[in-house]
């Protein structure tokens, strides 16, 4: 076989692998010793592709999605993290845009001052001893999503002399079929950051960029509590439609 | 790329940067009690039927040194062949306590990560054809703009390995052996993931 069309039980259309970052990507100098240098080999998605695990709500717990509380209570405190309180929305779709339910949605992030709380963050900014900087949920029947949280700050990294990461939370994304799997991140409308990161701007199309970027939503912010911002996500494929292409014995 | 202008495009992917783990398993890095239950850790569980196995593996970079901040996740079917997952369309059938799918972070002082699991059966594969018992791989990563896809296929699969229309589709054999498992005692197997440069494994793209 020589060519590298789908045919038969492939319900996944091929990435566009244009859209995303290349793995080698100079500006971003950790990717430059791991990227793979050959091709990738190209296959049609097969059962193994098509399928993924499955998550229930028992495996959710009801703060899980609250950052601005989950951390406060697992340590049994009572205070507030420091920092723009915001609402983080949007919906899980497919590539036909019909929303995907069910959807396991995690986020991490840096608090306030741009410190994770992680073992290897030796940032200078102060940790907040009221903030983890996990949160998880799944999306509801409509692909639907939501996050309490505060605006993670901007932070400086190892890279070139002087290069700091534009506010963003970083975003893991399961749908039903594990050859949909992405983690990205998403990035804040009007950040200075934006145009000065190498990561982001790994991207070849500014269309992609700006896929990424949330813009602020004042319909959904919660009067004298937190400001709203909406990041709508695309997810590869239709669902699959493998059992129309099934195999014969199945 | 030809694409269908009623599309949307896939969100771009980023990097899951060196701090992925308080996303993925934040009780290794100082982020404990925040969620009660952890997926990803029971691939397997106690009741599952099968042949037990272990696999040992690590992620190597391009100039020799160990990944030490990557995570990996693992997608596998029962030992039946079947997925637990409402997509096959045998999965009532799946093994008891069958998950099927792992996350591991690698060690951060040597990079090592173990999956404990049940060996896969044969999975139907494209066209009547059948795919040789597999483990598929997805690895994350600071310096890894996409996640990468892998496969691990058995050494003592010899035959059905030669008829896998995936590995079908790398042409060099020493290519090919880059998927295949190194034999590391009773039950278990070492799997060395090159990202780059001599022994480079094969990554897919579906
Ligand atoms: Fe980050």
């Amino acid at each position: 076989m020589s060519d590298n069309r789908p045919v038969g039980a492939g319900s996944l259309r091929p990435r566009d692998l244009a859209w995303h970052p290349p793995a080698h990507a100079p500006g971003y100098k950790t990717s430059v010793l791991r990227s793979p240098r050959r091709p990738l080999i190209a296959h049609e998605a097969t059962l193994s592709e098509v399928t993924g695990p499955v998550f229930g709500h028992e495996a959710i717990g009801p703060l899980d999605n609250d950052l601005l509380r989950n951390f406060v209570a697992a340590t049994r405190g009572d205070g507030e993290p420091i920092g723009p309180r915001i609402l983080v929305h949007g919906r899980v779709r497919d590539e036909s845009g019909r929303g995907v339910p069910g959807a396991l949605v995690e986020i991490w992030q840096a608090n306030a001052g741009g410190r994770y709380r992680h073992l290897n963050d030796r940032t200078v900014a102060a940790l907040d001893p009221n903030f983890g900087g996990c949160g998880r949920t799944l999306t509801d029947e409509t692909g639907a999503y939501r996050f309490r949280t505060v605006l993670p700050g901007p932070y400086p990294w190892p890279n070139g002399v002087n290069d700091w990461r534009p506010s963003h939370i970083h975003f893991s994304l399961f749908g039903p079929a594990f050859g949909q799997r992405l983690i990205t991140q998403m990035y804040f409308e009007g950040d200075p950051h934006i145009p000065l990161c190498p990561i982001l701007n790994a991207i070849p199309d500014a269309r992609a960029v700006r896929q990424l970027v949330a813009p602020l939503d004042m319909d959904a912010t919660q009067p004298f509590d937190a400001r709203a911002y909406r990041f709508d996500i695309v997810l590869r494929g239709p669902r699959a439609t493998w059992f129309e292409n099934r195999p014969e014995g199945l | 790329m030809v694409q269908d202008p009623t599309l949307l495009k896939e969100t771009p992917s980023q990097t899951a940067g060196p701090f992925v783990h308080i996303g993925t398993h934040p009780w290794t890095v100082g982020v404990e009690g925040v969620f009660a239950a952890q997926p990803g850790q029971v691939v397997a569980g106690p009741d599952c039927p099968g042949t037990r196995i272990r696999i040992e593996g690590r992620i190597l970079d391009g100039d020799g040194q160990v990944v030490r901040d990557a995570v990996v996740e693992t997608w596998q079917a029962d030992p039946n062949g079947i997925f637990a997952s409402p997509v096959d369309p045998r999965h009532e059938r799946v093994a008891t306590g069958f998950t099927g799918w792992g996350r591991f972070a690698c060690s951060f002082a040597d990079g090592a990560f173990a999956v404990e699991t049940v060996k896969p059966g044969p999975v139907p594969g494209p066209r009547g054809t059948t795919m040789a018992p597999h483990i598929c791989l997805w690895i994350v990563a600071r310096g890894i703009n996409l996640g990468l896809s892998t496969r691990l296929y058995f050494p003592e699969d010899a035959a059905a390995n030669a008829a896998d229309p995936i590995l079908a589709r790398i042409e060099s054999p020493q290519r090919r052996d880059t998927l295949i498992a190194e034999p590391w005692g009773e039950g278990a197997y070492r799997f060395e993931i090159r990202l780059q440069g001599e022994g480079e494994t094969v990554f897919f793209a579906t």
